[in-house]
Order: C-alpha cells, then sequence, then structure tokens
C-alpha cells in the first residue's frame, strides 16, 4: 500500500467519559478501499472509537477527545460543518434501527435531507441502495410498508441500504451480524467485499472469523489500547508482536 | 385448586409439576394481588358512575334544544345556558391557541436542545411547581399581568392566556413525556445521517410523540372548559346577554355559570343546575373524543 492511500489517520487518540478512559493513544492509519477489521473484546473501547470518527461526541454530553483525526486530509476537529462530514460517512449499529417511516422513506431520508427533492432520482437511489443491500428482491412490492416490521435481518439489511443511500466514503461496521441470521450474513459480508472497490470500510465484530473473512487488516484493542494492528492473514498465521492478539484469536483469553 | 393430586406416590413425571409450598404460595400471592388491584380500579370508577347518573338523571330531562341554545332569562331562574356554552369554546379555543405551541416548543427545547445544567432543572422544578400553583392565585396573576398591565381588560383574552398559564405544565410535561419515549437509537441513526437537530425533530421525533403531546392537550382541554376561578375576576361575566364578537369582549362561561346559579341566584330551580353540570362534562367528553379520535387515527398512521 501506497502512503497516498490513507483515508484515515488516527493519531493519539484520547477519549475520555468524565474522568474514565475509555480509549488511550491509539495510532492508526486506515488506507482508502480496505475493510479494516477492528477486534477485542467488550469494553476495549471498539464503539467509543467508531463514535468520534464522526464527531458523535458532540452530542454526548460527558465525552471528551482528544487527539487528531484526519479524514481525507482534514482534520475532523477543524471541520465547522460536521454534518456534511457526517455525511460522507455511514454508520450501522449492532441492532437494527428501522425507523418507524416506510421501507421507502428509510432509504430516501438521507437523500432527503442533503436537499434531493425529484422523485425519480429518489427512486433510483431507493432501488439502487436495496439493491446493494441484498434487500430489493425481499421489498421491492412493499416499498410502502413500515420499516419497523421487517424481520430483523431484514432490518439489518434495510439500515445497512440507509448508511449507503448517503453515499457514503467510509462505512462504519459496528458488529452488524449480532442480530442476523447466518446466511443472511454471508450475503451481506458478499455485498461488503464488492463495496470495498468503491469505498473504505471500518468493520468493528465480536467474530475473530469474520474479522478474518473480511478485513484486509485487522486492529486489536484491549482494555481501550490498541494492541497491535496487521495484515489479517499475518495476524491469523501467527505472525503477532503481543502474545496477547494470538491468544485472543485463538480463543484463549482471561 | 388440586395441586396434591400427584403426591400420592404416583409416577415421576407428575411429581415433577406437584406444587411445592413455594408455588402454592406465590399463587396465592398472585391472586390476592390481582383482586387488590382490580378492587382499587373499581373505586376509581364508581365515583366517576355516581357522577354521571346522578347529572343524566336529575340534569337529562333539563336538556332541550331550547335549553341549549336560547338565553337565560328571568334573572337567570329560566332559560337556556347558549351564551356560556359558547363563552366556554372561545375560552378552551383561545387558550389551546395560546398554551399549546408555547408548552410544546417549550417542551422540544427542554427535551432535544437544552444541556444538563443547574439551569435546565431550575426550569423544570419551576414548572412542577406552576403546576401546584392553586387556581386562585392564577386568577389573580391574571388580574395583574394581562387584565391591568397587558391592558386587556376582563376579556375574553385576559382570561383566555391566565388559562393558558395554568395549563401550560400540563402541555408541558405531557409533551416532554413522549418526547423522551421516543428511542434515543432514532435520533442518532438521524443524527449519523448528517441531520441537523431540528431535522431529526421533523422527520422522527415529532411524528412518535403527537399522541403522547395530544394526550396533554386532552388533559388541558378539561382543565381548561372546568376552571371558574382563573375567569371569574379576567374575563368571566355573572351575566352577559350577548355572544362574544371578539377576544376583547366579556363571555359568559359554563363553569362560572354554573357557579353564579348555584351559589348567587335564590330561587334557580335545580333541573338548570345539573342541566348545566352535564352539559359542560358532555361539552368536555365530546372535546376529549374528539381528540382522541384524532390521536387513534394518527397511531394508526404509524409507525413502529
Amino acid at each position: 500500500m501506497v502512503v497516498t492511500d490513507v483515508k484515515l489517520a488516527v493519531r493519539d487518540l484520547n477519549i475520555l467519559y468524565g474522568s474514565q478512559q475509555a480509549l488511550s493513544g491509539v495510532s492508526l492509519d486506515v488506507h482508502e478501499h480496505e475493510i479494516f477489521g477492528i477486534i477485542g473484546p467488550a469494553g476495549s473501547g471498539k464503539t467509543s472509537f467508531l463514535r468520534t470518527l464522526n464527531r458523535m461526541e458532540m452530542l454526548q454530553e460527558n465525552m471528551t477527545v482528544d487527539g487528531s483525526i484526519v479524514f481525507d486530509g482534514h482534520d475532523i476537529s477543524e471541520i465547522k460543518n460536521v454534518y456534511a462530514l457526517r455525511r460522507r460517512i455511514g454508520v450501522v449499529f449492532p441492532l437494527p434501527v428501522g425507523l418507524p417511516l416506510s421501507i421507502y422513506d428509510n432509504v430516501a431520508l438521507a437523500p432527503r435531507l442533503s436537499g434531493i427533492k425529484d422523485k425519480s432520482a429518489l427512486d433510483e437511489i431507493v432501488e439502487q441502495c436495496l439493491m446493494r443491500a441484498a434487500l430489493w428482491d425481499e421489498v421491492k412490492d412493499r416499498l410502502d410498508v413500515l420499516g419497523s416490521l421487517l424481520s430483523g435481518g431484514q432490518q439489518q439489511r434495510l439500515t445497512i441500504a440507509r448508511a449507503l443511500s448517503q453515499d457514503p466514503e467510509l462505512l462504519l461496521l459496528d458488529e452488524f451480524s449480532i442480530a442476523v441470521d447466518p446466511v443472511t450474513t454471508m450475503r451481506i459480508e458478499d455485498v461488503l467485499k464488492e463495496l470495498k472497490e468503491e469505498i473504505t470500510i471500518i468493520l468493528v465484530t465480536n467474530l475473530v472469523q469474520q474479522a478474518r473473512r473480511l478485513a484486509d487488516r485487522t486492529a486489536f484493542f484491549l482494555d481501550g489500547k490498541l494492541i497491535e494492528v496487521g495484515e489479517t492473514e499475518a495476524l491469523f498465521s501467527g505472525e503477532v508482536k503481543d502474545r496477547r492478539t494470538l491468544d485472543y484469536l485463538e480463543g484463549r483469553f482471561g | 385448586m388440586t395441586h396434591s393430586e400427584g403426591d400420592g406416590g404416583v409416577s415421576g413425571p407428575s411429581l415433577m409439576f406437584a406444587a411445592t409450598p413455594l408455588n402454592t404460595r406465590n399463587h396465592r400471592l398472585q391472586w390476592l394481588f390481582r383482586a387488590l388491584f382490580g378492587l382499587m380500579t373499581l373505586i376509581l370508577v364508581v365515583p366517576v358512575g355516581i357522577i354521571f347518573g346522578v347529572l343524566l338523571v336529575r340534569g337529562g330531562p333539563a336538556i332541550s334544544f331550547e335549553f341549549l341554545f336560547s338565553y337565560p332569562s328571568d334573572g337567570m331562574t329560566a332559560g337556556g345556558i347558549w351564551p356560556a356554552l359558547v363563552g366556554t369554546i372561545w375560552l378552551v379555543a383561545v387558550s389551546l391557541v395560546a398554551s399549546v405551541p408555547v408548552g410544546v416548543a417549550a417542551a422540544i427545547y427542554l427535551s432535544e436542545y437544552a444541556s444538563d445544567s443547574w439551569l435546565t432543572r431550575g426550569i423544570n422544578l419551576a414548572i412542577i411547581n406552576l403546576a401546584g400553583v392553586p387556581s386562585i392565585v392564577h386568577a389573580l396573576f391574571g388580574v395583574g399581568a394581562f387584565v391591568i398591565f397587558a391592558g386587556f381588560g376582563t376579556s375574553i383574552l385576559a382570561a383566555s392566556l391566565t388559562l393558558a398559564v395554568m395549563t401550560l405544565p400540563l402541555v408541558i410535561v405531557a409533551t416532554r413525556e413522549s418526547l423522551q419515549a421516543v428511542p434515543m437509537a432514532f435520533r442518532e441513526a438521524c443524527w449519523n445521517m448528517g441531520a441537523t437537530r431540528w431535522q431529526t425533530i421533523r422527520t422522527v421525533v415529532l411524528p412518535n410523540a403527537i399522541s403522547g403531546i395530544l394526550t396533554g392537550v386532552i388533559l388541558s382541554v378539561s382543565r381548561t372548559a372546568g376552571e371558574t376561578a382563573p375567569i371569574m375576576f379576567t374575563g368571566a361575566a355573572f351575566f352577559f346577554p350577548f355572544l362574544p364578537t371578539s377576544v376583547f369582549d366579556q363571555t359568559m362561561a359554563m363553569a362560572m355559570h354554573l357557579f353564579v346559579i348555584s351559589t348567587a341566584v335564590p330561587g334557580a330551580p335545580d333541573e338548570l343546575k345539573y342541566g348545566t353540570a352535564l352539559t359542560l362534562i358532555t361539552l368536555v367528553l365530546l372535546m376529549n373524543a374528539g381528540s382522541i379520535w384524532f390521536r387513534s387515527y394518527l397511531r394508526g398512521k404509524k409507525k413502529w
């Protein structure tokens, strides 16, 4: 990988909730068009890390962040228009959030918020995003049904479609497969592999094997610290710098 | 109950489902609490039933087209209640126009924008205290603020604004509660898309809170229509045999009229009093029914 490919450069990132340190001294680079896996046990700071990337900490009262995050060459702490930043970063949560709107409106929401009003343009975005999220065939005849009435796995794909409707350059996935059956998970994983041709993906996952299947490089977080980051295949074949990484990967932890 | 059946040296499986002493105790407790809660519900319903029964029996015969749509006559010992009926509708309508926008906006601010500081906690405390202020104090405030200081005189406007101040806490609290019942995840999902707070409120939060907000409005309608003290000095007339033509007119009002014919008009027939009370309650019920219908209509269109 070439240096100019860096999509996201994180340096000395610290995150605090009140006086409690959630993440300390994390530095890493995420390259363009890669799936960057983040693994680690609960409470290791993975989700907090994702939240800082689109400046959601601004909306949480006791959360403070210092260090630098450079997205596409811009220090995000200096970006005045955080809404524009957030539009370029799609987020998918662990549990599906089907907004209480129709399937169509769920996917059309982000484009509408950014000012697209033309019906045929919206139609096309909705169709395209639902297709990319592998949901179109199941819902194309009932786009006016409430999104929250879909099954859990369908709702999660709807959430992914919604994230894609922002036309993001960076997609953050936070344990997306928790509420999804294995077959759907595989379908979404295939989608992600295709998506990385166009965008950059950060994948936080509890499933070590999912990181192995998808991630080009993987970072291991533990107790708010970045233990190491490396090529996924190398890590899984045992080329680790830290013993604890191998223990975690092989399920010999604690 | 025949829990002991399986105990008599029968086979294993039936023993397995035999009630232990703890099960039996839990069953009894469960029955006891169910009965207790049911009884409390009954106690709640009884006074409502009695009030309605008595009003229907004693006031029902008084209700007629003429009673509803004619003016009081013979020193208010005969005739109808038309100006009071119209006056109450004016008062409720004008006070809703004042209290709902202010209350809903304040609740949105407190729930969606304000950070948790000593200031917002103070404001919340003030709102709760406002709800506890006796209505006669509201009346005196209304006289000072609206009748005299603002120069509205004794008028529908002054009375309605007094009522609005009184019902504001109801609207604010109901709105705030229903806004906070909207899952945080919905907001976060929107914010993550780059929506501003207002876009989030408009597209996701308000549509899901609207039925709770209407509940607050319903409560305040009942309260507004039924209050006497706040309007007594601010706009309700003892006897005003004209229909109001603007918000600067005085008016009669149902609750006030009932108070007057019950206490200050010797010789007013009981039938008239009961009939007035029945009409007032029916009017409030109709307004409530309207909002409840509207609420379930909105609920039918949604949501999660």
